[in-house]
């Protein structure tokens, strides 16, 4: 419960906030909604000497929707559920941010801190993966863009250099066909399973499809093979047996007190082909 | 460690305390400040126990350092009503039997408040759903969602007679 002594830091910049970390190196921690680090600093798991509050810099903040949809690094989860915009263009945000935590936890917790914490639970990475999102990580030398799908590397490992800030994510407005399906024991547990699916169709055959899964490996999983399966048929029981089997070939779940692996398996498959059918019901 | 010179404004009054940075915004409400309504059920950010109002939204002050407070609006149970004149969710809470030993009804109560002004006419599912981050161990919901609705609906009513 009692955190180890730190100093603040209240940075008004983005360039404020990256000289502190220079400064301070692995000693510091940024700090958005605090709704992980917080919990992993009571618990001592965390012990940052500096912690960098981003909370005062405008420039993390706001939405745009047009063709491309970008989102500020500190929009909270409640921000997101209540932007009409993007209930509009990319309601497979709200339908994600709906299933995280709970409503206290929705209202400081944000994207950022949610697709840059690496923790394979998370919800929102794999949901990146799916819309083929691009994070925006702004360092020392300049921004730099680095596409979601190539973010992940290991749990709490991501492609994020020490000494850069995710800013911002952006992503191409996706089809109509969407779901996020989540299988969890309760109201703000991690996925057993999680699965984000986008379909585009046209004549009643799939033109396009996108996969990825939520904490069913040491990192969010793409499944390009799931995708791939699903397109040019026309989503019937075959393709979604299909799809679930190449979805399963590409995760790798570990045994935890969710479950077993072969019930992880077991869920994954159920909680897609749920995802893949109201994805194609609204494509 | 430095502390910091902390100004918050609690229940409509401006308060200043010493804290250090890593102390909680429910540890200086209940220790520093003498406001001990919130109270603390885990260390996970889970039970919501410690619910308050900071600048118009419910947050958990167990997952909030008081440094990130600095100059925040806060509300507390102590500031939504007294024993001589308890608002509408509270008499409901009394009236509907939505607590037995106490100990999650300010947190419940104070998110209850912000939920009824966020949607003055919820479902009971959008009650159950939006109270979702306050764990209960007595209750077993029923009687707190009844509560509840019964708040919104005299709310409602006493506004409709104003109008």
């Amino acid at each position: 419960m009692i955190p180890a002594t730190f100093e603040y830091h209240r940075p008004d910049s983005v360039p404020g906030a990256i000289s502190l970390l220079q400064q301070h190196g692995d000693d510091a921690r940024v700090v958005a909604g605090g709704h992980s680090l917080i919990p992993m600093m009571k618990l001592r798991m965390a012990a940052p000497g500096h912690l960098i509050d981003l909370q005062g810099i405008a420039d993390l903040r706001g939405v745009e929707v047009g063709d491309t949809i970008r989102i500020g690094a500190l929009t909270t989860q409640s921000e997101i559920l209540a932007h009409a915009g993007l209930a509009e263009a990319a309601p497979i945000l709200i339908e994600a941010a709906r299933q995280i935590a709970d409503p206290q936890v929705r209202n400081l917790g944000t994207l950022g801190g949610n697709v840059a914490n690496g923790d394979p639970g998370n919800d929102m990475p794999a949901l990146m993966m799916c819309l083929d999102a691009s994070f925006a990580l702004a360092g020392p030398d300049g921004t730099r863009e680095v596409a979601a799908r190539e973010f992940y590397e290991a749990p709490y490992v991501t492609a994020r250099e020490e000494e850069e800030i995710l800013t911002a994510v952006s992503f191409a407005r996706p089809p109509r066909g969407h779901a996020y399906e989540k299988q969890k024991r309760k109201i703000g547990d991690y996925a057993t399973a999680a699965a984000a699916v986008l379909i585009a169709a046209d004549g009643g055959r799939v033109t396009s499809a996108s996969v990825a899964m939520t904490n069913l490996a040491d990192v969010p999983v793409f499944s390009a093979a799931a995708g791939a399966a699903l397109v040019g048929t026309d989503c019937g029981p075959d393709a979604v047996r299909t799809a679930v089997a190449a979805m399963q070939g590409d995760i790798d779940p570990v045994e935890d007190n969710r479950g077993p692996v072969e019930f992880k398996r077991h869920v994954a498959g159920v909680i897609l082909a749920r995802a893949i059918a109201r994805a194609w019901s609204r494509a | 460690m430095t502390k910091m010179h902390l100004t918050l404004t609690v229940n409509g009054e401006a308060v200043e305390t010493l804290a250090e940075p890593r102390e909680l915004l429910i540890h200086v409400l209940r220790e520093r400040l003498g406001i001990t309504g919130p109270h603390i059920g885990c260390e996970t950010s889970h039970c919501g126990a410690c619910t308050v109002d900071m600048d118009g939204k419910s947050v958990k002050a167990c997952t909030i350092f008081a440094a990130q407070a600095q100059g925040a609006e806060i509300t507390t149970i102590e500031g939504i009503g007294t024993p001589d004149s308890l608002h509408v969710l509270q008499e409901m809470f009394r009236e509907h039997h939505g607590l037995q030993c106490g100990f999650c009804t300010p947190g419940m109560i104070t998110r209850a408040w912000r939920l009824l002004k966020e949607n003055p006419t919820p479902s009971e599912e959008e009650v159950r759903f939006g109270m979702a981050g306050n764990l209960c161990r007595c209750t077993g919901y029923q009687n707190i969602v009844k509560s509840v609705l019964a708040a919104a609906n005299e709310l409602n009513t006493v506004k409709e007679a104003a109008e």
